[in-house]
């Protein structure tokens, strides 16, 4: 189904109110939403909500063969699937513009940025790896699933315990839970993506956009940090004079 | 790689550039008679191609049309032959869609889309030879295609990639640099105005350092800036002699 088209008065309503540095839900205009963080029951499962955004994610693992460019290294696969009932403009369309640029951010952010260790998850070196995948559903669309998506993968791969394994000579035992106690994921550092929305050209700035706001903005800029460094990514849409004072904007955070 | 020192003691890199320094840029238009425009750019090792057609009626889907502007298409697309292994890469494997993409939202913000409404712009991109800068020299050549088209445009679209090795930015990045180092900042720039219409980073880079590695980079896109303009004037006087005027 194609999204509703918002109105001309609606837009009008927005961008003036943004001028004004007034938002919809009464936040100022670096304010985030409540952000809360629920485990499921296994290992590995999480959901996050940002306001009313709705992320799960689930962490589950495999030995696999490694790639043969890499065959001491584990393997990172990350998966954003936008369910349709997640909103009514999401068709189960595989090349929808959105998951591929979602899905792309997801990667960049946390598999270049080496948050995991992916060498501890070799078992045989050239022979067995660990496959660790990170399966992300969005539950429900209110704005800003980046931020979502990098905050439950991150969280569910931070909770998540592989089982243990045992080598002796060529064998290679894989001990369930009930045997031995699982193992937990080394993560180096835990990089969130933080959103920013630019209105007008880059004159107002504004963070973790809401569906609404989304909608009337000129481009996004979407910053993946962690306490200590900064991995960037993407910036998309129109053009905006980058000046110093708004550079300032990304050191607040 | 263990033992590729990407910056020397002398301050020189791998091909001998200074850490500011460009790579030798050729460039062509109208190379294609079919196309409404095209061209082909030489960044040191890596070719691109690019292809423009439009504005035209929308094809396929009536739906995308879009009542106040044009519709920008575009595909991205590396010959088998262009790295060093040869890899059959298929149309719609992520990488080429994020990177379609890239452009899609990068000349949305340049061409003047609302003098054209209800139609659409497809720009096709391949790259021939791949040696780092993908992204950049792919900006370059549309744009360069997009003017040989007569589609107004804003401002030239000029890209460039830059790094961060041992304290000192680098800039146009080659292939062993962008796996090399780590950090690889991709910025496509209206070197006028100043804006920027697309900025991407892979890997990590400390808060402190972005600064001079942006500065560098949008050094180096207005260099490259003059250059393609002074391939477009070029162009048109071998294009005004051979019309006679």
């Amino acid at each position: 189904m194609k999204e509703t088209p918002l109105s001309n008065c609606e837009r009008q309503f927005l961008l003036k109110a943004i001028e004004e540095k007034k938002r919809l839900d009464g936040r100022q205009t670096y304010d985030y939403r409540n952000i809360k963080i629920t485990f499921g029951t296994d290992y590995g499962c999480c959901i996050v909500d940002i306001g009313k955004t709705r992320v799960l994610a689930q962490v589950s693992c495999e030995l696999v063969a490694p790639k043969d460019s890499r065959p001491t290294e584990g393997i990172l696969f990350f998966n954003l699937e936008l369910s349709s009932m997640a909103s009514p403009a999401f068709e189960s369309n595989r090349q929808s513009e959105l998951l591929v640029k979602l899905n792309r951010l997801l990667e960049r952010c946390l598999r270049n940025s080496k948050c995991i260790d992916t060498e501890s998850l070799c078992v045989v070196a050239g022979e067995k790896v660990w496959q660790i995948r990170v399966d992300i559903h969005v539950l429900n669309h209110d704005g800003n699933i980046m931020d979502a998506a990098s905050i439950a993968a991150i969280t569910a791969l931070s909770h998540f315990r592989r089982p243990d394994v045992g080598i002796q000579g060529e064998e290679v035992t894989v001990y369930a839970l009930e045997e031995r106690d699982p193992i937990p994921l080394s993560v180096y550092h835990m990089p969130i993506c933080v959103s920013f929305s630019f209105f007008q050209q880059g004159t107002y700035l504004l963070v973790d956009p809401c569906e609404r706001e989304e909608r009337v903005m000129d481009g996004l800029l979407v910053i993946a940090m962690n306490n200590v460094k900064i991995t960037w990514n993407n910036q998309s849409g129109a053009f905006l004079n980058v000046q110093k004072t708004q550079s300032n904007a990304f050191h607040v955070r | 790689m263990a033992g590729l020192e990407l910056l020397s003691d002398q301050g020189y890199r791998l091909d001998g550039r200074k850490p500011s320094e460009l790579r030798k840029v050729q460039a062509r238009m109208g190379i294609f008679t079919r196309a409404d425009g095209s061209a082909y750019i030489e960044q040191g090792n890596t070719k691109a191609l690019a292809v423009v057609y439009g504005p035209h009626e929308v094809r396929g889907s009536r739906s995308k049309t879009l009542h106040d502007r044009a519709v920008i298409n575009c595909q991205y697309s590396m010959a088998t032959f262009s790295t060093a292994e040869r890899k059959r890469r298929p149309h719609g494997d992520r990488k080429s869609s994020e990177m379609s993409l890239h452009l899609k939202q990068t000349f949305e913000a340049a061409i003047l889309t609302q003098l054209y409404p209800r139609s659409q712009i497809d720009i096709y991109v391949k790259i021939l030879q791949s040696d780092g800068g993908n992204y950049s020299a792919c900006v370059n050549a549309a744009t360069l295609a997009v003017i040989d088209a007569g589609i107004p445009i804003r401002d030239y679209v000029c890209a460039c990639s830059a790094g961060f090795v041992e304290d000192t930015p680098l800039v146009d990045l080659c292939h062993a640099e962008e796996t090399g180092s780590g950090t690889a900042v991709a910025l496509a720039l209206l070197p006028r105005g100043g804006q920027i219409a697309l900025l991407q980073m892979d890997a990590r880079l400390h808060q402190d350092h972005l600064d001079p590695v942006m500065e560098a980079a949008m050094t180096a896109c207005r260099s490259l800036g003059q250059v393609l303009d002074g391939v477009v004037r070029q162009h048109l006087q071998e294009v005004s002699i051979l019309t006679g005027e």
